[in-house]
């Protein structure tokens, strides 16, 4: 998969991220944005571009978009104003988008991205700047219906955007996926945005191309593709390999270097996995940026940077070290649980809390809950089983009640009927087994199988494993760990 | 905006052309030749302001002399769709309906 790995070349890619803070309500006016509304029924004159009406800044937009530069790591601007960025699409009532050109709100920040499965080395991306603008509406075109005009709904037409513009610092399309990921679950720990990209809060941009060395010691640079239309993080990491290996056979069929010709924007194809050239429009790139003079300037002082800071919570990084602490359990499960978002993590504290041992409660999240709820689907907060019943589970193993694998049977069934632990107990017949029926039923072992006894008493202890299959079979609820330890007893015991 | 000589700002031909395809603005050729020469008288008085020194002057963000003005994030009632849509000069029961528009937007 990692190109590197088998060509001459660096590959070279930055991100332009797109995300829709999680507000109420849109920008510079007072429509909701919610999504999957009938067509502009969330529209007023604002929104709309129509004469005479005044954007007005949405507080919270703008707190969130601060809280989203600080977890980056960005400066804030202590001073910043808002743009017109004049281009002509159906989807712009106004003519111009609200952005932010040459004083962004924040800039110079970084995220770094781990791998615990260590394929990459950890890789520290730049963050060039991150501004608040606001998003455009949405155009329809059904080509199938033959017909000659596009429809338009402005729902979504001044919905609060982040836009976040890393350094070309990532250097494969795992990394690029795996840094996403980690930007992903940043913004949702800090509420700054759900990040759903099938809803379309979360849109990306890739600028890539290939560092080949040359034989002279000069650096051959391939022209930048923008590769557009990508629909899921797998998506990104799927461009971004057919692009690699598109720029590096183009390469050596023309040698065409960087600054030959225009920048080329390239839209990915899913279903075909490649990525086509784009119509170049020419007079795109010239927006005639300037001051918007509808929306005043704001003012940062250090002061509202610390309160934000103060109310910002753990960010995911530092939450893996916390979880990893706090309930000792390795670098690895603190990774998987925070990779999985707050709400399991809510769910890992409140179990391990119940149980008292954070390992045993990170084993049963990893082999039992994560992998119902994935079978499942949906949200953890959902989930049938909650806390404090898988802490019961586990608590009745520990007191020997039944084994872990008759725990795991429990917990399924519970899943399954909705009923409490105490009702599956009583209805699967797992009731605890009495030591006197225990007792019994290792005397019988012990008489039925001379070969086994032999074994141990010669010394081969591990021949009682033969044992405890038996018992299961006698009595589907004895708890091996007991069988072995009272046959083993008794067997010591024989003359 | 269109390159220039700093000392005297000229505007050409085909730099008209291009802002006027910018604005979406069909000119004639007649149009064209008086725009070219309008635009350039403007430009250049204009241009008396880069014969000011201006190093310690601060760039103006904005003519007001005010800042932080913000709303809280509560909803306002929206249009109804057929007031949104009631000025459009085409549109259906939901939608503004324009000519077809094939590929990309050109939103950021």
């Amino acid at each position: 998969m990692t190109a590197e790995s088998h060509h001459p070349f660096t590959t070279v890619i930055g991100l332009e991220v797109h995300v829709q803070l999680q507000t109420e309500t849109k920008l510079f006016c007072g429509c909701v944005t919610t999504f999957g509304s009938s067509p502009n029924t969330q529209v007023c004159p604002t929104c709309l571009g129509l004469p005479g009406s005044l954007p007005v800044m949405n507080r919270l937009a703008f707190d969130l978009s601060l809280r989203a530069a600080l977890a980056l790591n960005c400066k804030i601007a202590s001073f910043t104003k808002w743009d017109r960025k004049n281009y002509f699409y159906p989807d712009l009532p106004k003519g111009y988008q609200i952005s932010q050109f040459d004083l962004p709100f924040s800039y110079e920040g970084h995220l770094e991205v781990i791998d615990p499965k260590g394929v990459f080395e950890p890789r520290n991306v730049r963050i060039i700047r991150v501004h608040l603008e606001e998003d455009a509406g949405k155009s329809m075109h059904d080509e199938a219906a033959g017909t000659a005009d596009s429809r338009i709904d402005l729902n979504r037409t001044g919905t609060p955007l982040c836009e976040i513009v890393t350094e070309p610092d990532i250097r494969s399309p795992e990394e690029a996926r795996a840094w996403l990921n980690e930007l992903k679950l940043l913004l949702v720990y800090l509420g700054v945005s759900d990040c759903n990209m099938q809803e379309g809060s979360l849109r990306v941009d890739a600028n890539v191309n290939l560092h080949i060395p040359q034989p002279d010691g000069r650096l051959a640079k391939t022209p930048i593709v923008e590769i557009k239309n990508m629909n899921s993080f797998r998506s990104v990491e799927r461009a971004l390999v057919y692009e690699t290996e598109r720029q590096w056979g183009e390469w050596q069929a023309t040698h065409a270097e960087i600054g030959s010709m225009p920048k080329q924007t390239r839209g990915w194809d899913d279903s075909a996995g490649v990525t086509r050239g784009q119509r170049h429009k020419e007079e795109s790139s010239d927006y005639r940026y300037f001051p918007e003079p509808d929306l005043v300037p704001v003012t940062v002082s250090e002061e509202q940077v610390a309160a934000v800071r103060a109310t910002m919570g753990e960010p995911p990084a530092m939450l893996r070290k916390t979880l990893a602490d706090r309930w000792k359990i390795p670098a690895y499960d603190a990774d998987v649980l925070v990779n999985q978002g707050p709400e399991l993590v809510e769910y890992f504290e409140d179990l391990a809390k119940k149980v008292g041992e954070g390992k045993v409660a990170s084993n049963w999240m990893q082999q039992d809950v994560l992998r119902m709820l994935n079978e499942r689907g949906g949200r953890i907060a959902d989930f049938p089983v909650q806390p404090a019943a898988v802490a019961d589970i586990i608590e009745r193993v520990k007191k020997g009640d039944f084994d872990t694998g008759r725990g795991k049977e429990i917990f399924a069934a519970v899943l399954e009927t909705g009923r409490p632990v105490d009702e599956v107990v009583a209805g699967l017949g797992i009731a605890a087994v009495d030591e006197g029926d225990l007792q019994k039923l290792c005397e019988e072992l012990i008489a039925e199988n001379p070969k086994i006894v032999a074994d141990v008493k010669g010394g081969k202890e591990q021949a009682a494993g033969g044992l405890i299959g038996q018992a299961k079979r006698k009595n589907p609820n004895v708890n091996p760990g007991k069988v072995r330890a009272l046959a083993l007893e008794l067997i010591r015991a024989l003359p | 905006m269109p390159t220039q000589d700093e000392a005297t700002p000229t505007l050409t031909r085909e730099d008209v052309i291009k802002v006027a395809m910018l604005a979406r603005l069909a000119l004639s050729d007649t149009e064209l030749s008086s725009l070219t020469e309008e635009l350039s008288k403007i430009v250049g008085f204009v241009s008396q302001l880069s014969e000011i020194n201006t190093d310690e002057v601060e760039p103006l963000a904005h003519p007001l002399d005010s800042q932080n003005v913000f709303r809280e994030d509560r909803p306002v009632p929206s249009l109804t769709t057929a007031d949104a849509l009631r000025c459009a000069p085409r549109h259906d029961e939901e939608c503004f309906l324009v000519p077809a528009v094939l590929g990309e937007s050109g939103s950021a």
